[in-house]
């Protein structure tokens, strides 16, 4: 008899299955409550103060300009368009950074395992230095203490009359594109995906024959020929190299970058990479000893090793806290504002106090952020499932 | 369980309860209560100012402030408690300044804060009288040749991030025709540095912005400030949107000021002036008549002003006048009566 009423369900609040599912409904009522509490909050001030909420000062006129920037902008443009340039260099100091702060970071993490004393030594003082130091700190010491400290430009340095270092930008020599560039980009396809099909024949031929048939040489022999074809056919080079001249106040040809991108760039890549080492470096010794000894007694050269061995492997250790740094990298770039580089942050500052539209305005530059590092999370994480051990 | 179950359930329903009544009450408390009986239950004014521009607001190295737009903030602390320390400072940047108005994290803005249309409708302030009348200028360097704004073509020039000089300069360029490009730092001091290096070729501000900042300049000489004057700046105080009482009494503060240097009231003679026969004195030092009470201020709010900073004239002088390094002429900033622009309603 007892038995049979201690097997009848017990109240719903005190089941094993709905407990975990209620208090979780809680929690998200409870948050979604904070959310909307908030959000009231927020449009009850503005409210107050007579100011509507709305995204359509968007579509009106931005009548300021911007410096630097990749596409046209004039002050008759759209504050819409203000921020799309300011998310272009955003995207630019970001994209630009992450690839030399990876290289840099493989660099000086793969130095900190040398058996060289002096790389292993820079290498190590390096990371420290730039680890344990503010970013916004090294921002400010690379602006003031080293691009505005640049020779004026009447007196700027110059390396091979190529390269000039002034305070109001380092000039480097540029690409101007000329009418056949398009026609050479189109060969560059072409040939390429021909080298590619001579080289893969020339491997059959090789494992057939088991002959020496030097495929990266009949590879590379027939897109030089495919070169000179359509050189023939265009008499044009692809890309006209334009060489910087002092103009007046500023500079003529090459491609100038302002004290404030440059400060920012270096110092982003500079402070990343040193995470970047020691991501490198912890990846590397996570590689069992076994793997580089048993390379070694096959008889295989230390980059060889490095390169076939070691790197494949710590690359999967490698990747997820990479991706980390990477998202850190974009994130920092915000830090621009301080000198003078026009990025999103900038850009949405200067249109928050022209419009007063606040939350608008930061809740622009939070979503582009969030996309932007959602972003790169995808593609570093199909990256890593491309390189992690398929086991079977 | 049951019973730690029940515990939490009923903690998250007044957790919920209380947030949400929350919002409703502090919007009707708000609602009712002018800024002004909030600054006098704290005891004392928080106002935003500068904290880098001589003669403005400028913090000396002991972290005292002084300066035009400090002293307006002072004489409205004298107004409301009869003692002009009762302020709390914020040093506030020009992107900031705004903010913190509409936040009510400051009750008053006197951040050399140009009055305009869309700020005064769309940003949500509310502005006091004008207590400077400014227009912009360019600072160039005198070895640059530049003599003119025509001569500014391919040029950089450093400009603040959110103030009315960056949108006047892209307005006064476009109108010339004049290709260039704005560097846009988020402090002067950053953009100033960047001038004097000869990062840029040029810095624009408010002129009297140049003037006190060409003082601090190394070599002041070897900067002038062109003739031309690229738009209209008059300087105002500010406060949150929709509180006309507040509003009232910072206005009303500032008038103070002027009223009292055409009366000939200073600093120095305020007490003699207590025993005047002029009714019109009478009212206006509050001997007379109830201004204050209507206001919402002590009867002798005038008084405490002019013993807290003087007059308009002397806060002028204190800070801009001859006796100062910047030494600029009053131009508009002169009373009506002398060819100025400053002029205050009646007080009665």
């Amino acid at each position: 008899m007892k038995k049979l009423s201690s097997s009848t369900s017990p109240p719903f609040w005190r089941d094993k299955r709905v407990i975990p599912i209620l208090l979780q409904a809680i929690f998200a009522l409870l948050v979604m409550l904070l959310g909307a509490f908030f959000f009231t909050n927020a449009l009850g001030s503005l409210k107050q103060m007579g100011m509507s909420f709305g995204y359509d000062f968007l579509g009106k006129m931005a009548s300021f300009d911007i410096g630097d920037k990749l596409i046209e902008f004039s002050s008759t443009d759209t504050y819409g368009k203000a921020f799309l340039v300011g998310i272009l260099n955003t995207i630019k100091v970001a994209l630009i950074g992450i690839i030399l702060a990876t290289i840099l970071g493989f660099i000086i993490g793969i130095s900190r395992l040398s058996n060289n004393w002096l790389a292993k030594t820079v290498a190590t003082v390096y990371v420290e230095v730039f680890r344990n130091t503010p970013l916004l700190v090294q921002i400010f010491i690379w602006f003031y203490a080293v691009f505005l400290s640049f020779p004026s430009i009447e007196k700027s340095l110059n390396a091979f009359g190529l390269f000039y270092f002034s305070n109001r930008g380092t000039v480097i020599p540029w690409f101007e594109l000329t009418p056949s560039s398009m026609i050479w980009f189109i060969s560059l396809l072409v040939g390429l995906f021909l080298s590619y099909i001579v080289w893969k024949v020339r491997i059959i031929k090789q494992v057939e024959t088991g002959q020496r048939k030097y495929p990266s040489f009949w590879a590379l022999g027939s897109l030089v020929g495919w070169g000179v074809i359509t050189w023939i056919f265009t008499l044009q080079s692809p890309l006209l190299l334009s060489v910087p001249v002092i103009a007046g106040r500023g500079f003529d040809g090459g491609y100038t970058i302002g004290p404030g991108f440059g400060a920012l760039l270096v110092a982003l890549v500079m402070y990343t990479a040193s995470y970047i080492a020691e991501i490198v470096r912890g990846g590397i010794l996570a590689v069992p000893k076994g793997q580089v000894e048993a390379a070694k007694a096959l008889g295989l050269k230390s980059p060889t090793i490095l390169r076939l061995v070691i790197l494949p492997q710590a690359i999967r250790i490698i990747i997820p806290p990479l991706t980390n740094q990477y998202l850190n990298l974009i994130k920092n770039s915000s830090l621009a504002a301080a000198v003078a580089y026009p990025e999103l942050v900038g850009v949405g500052i200067t249109v928050l106090s022209q419009t007063g539209k606040s939350v608008e305005v930061i809740s622009i530059v939070i979503l582009v952020y969030l996309s932007m590092s959602l972003f790169t999370s995808l593609l570093m994480n199909i990256f890593n499932k491309y390189t992690q051990l398929v086991e079977r | 369980m049951k019973k730690h179950l029940l515990a939490l359930l009923s903690i998250l329903l007044i957790f919920s309860v209380v947030l949400a009544g929350c919002s409703e009450e502090k919007a009707e408390e708000t609602k009712s209560k002018s800024q002004l009986d909030i600054v006098k239950k704290r005891g004392k004014l928080v106002g935003g100012v500068n904290a880098d521009i001589p003669g403005f607001g400028y913090v000396a190295s002991d972290g005292s402030y002084s300066g035009m737009d400090v002293d307006i903030t002072k004489a409205i602390a004298a107004a409301i408690f009869g003692d002009p320390d009762a302020v709390e400072y914020r040093p506030l940047s020009a992107e900031e300044r705004f903010i913190a108005v509409q936040t009510g994290e400051v009750d008053v803005l006197a951040r050399n804060t140009t009055y305009t249309t869309s700020r005064d409708a769309s940003v949500g302030l509310a502005f006091a009288p004008v207590t400077f009348y400014d227009g912009q200028g360019m600072m160039v360097r005198e070895d640059s040749g530049i003599k003119s704004l025509k001569d500014l073509q391919g040029t950089r020039i450093a400009v603040e991030s959110g103030t009315t000089t960056e949108l006047n300069l892209a307005d006064q360029m476009r109108k010339l025709g004049v290709t260039y490009e704005p560097v846009v730092f988020d402090s002067q001091d950053a953009a100033i540095a960047a001038y004097e290096e000869g990062s840029v070729d040029g810095f624009t501000t408010d002129r009297s912005g140049l003037v006190s900042r060409r003082s601090t300049l190394a070599k002041p000489d070897e900067h002038f400030i062109l003739s031309e004057v690229l738009s209209k700046e008059p300087l105002a105080p500010s406060v949150k949107d929709g509180d006309s009482k507040w509003v009232g009494v910072v206005t009303w503060t500032v008038y103070a000021l002027i009223q009292a240097e055409e009366y000939g009231i200073t600093q120095g003679n305020v007490d003699t002036f207590i025993d005047s026969e002029d009714p019109e004195i009478r009212r206006f030092l509050g001997v007379e008549g109830d201004l204050g009470e209507q206001l919402g201020l002590p009867k002798d709010f005038v008084v405490q002003i002019i013993k807290a900073v003087g007059n308009y004239g002397e806060v002028y002088n204190r800070h801009l006048g001859p006796d100062t390094v910047f030494d600029l002429d009053r131009g508009p900033n002169e009373l009506w009566t002398n060819g100025g622009l400053m002029y205050s309603p009646p007080f009665r």
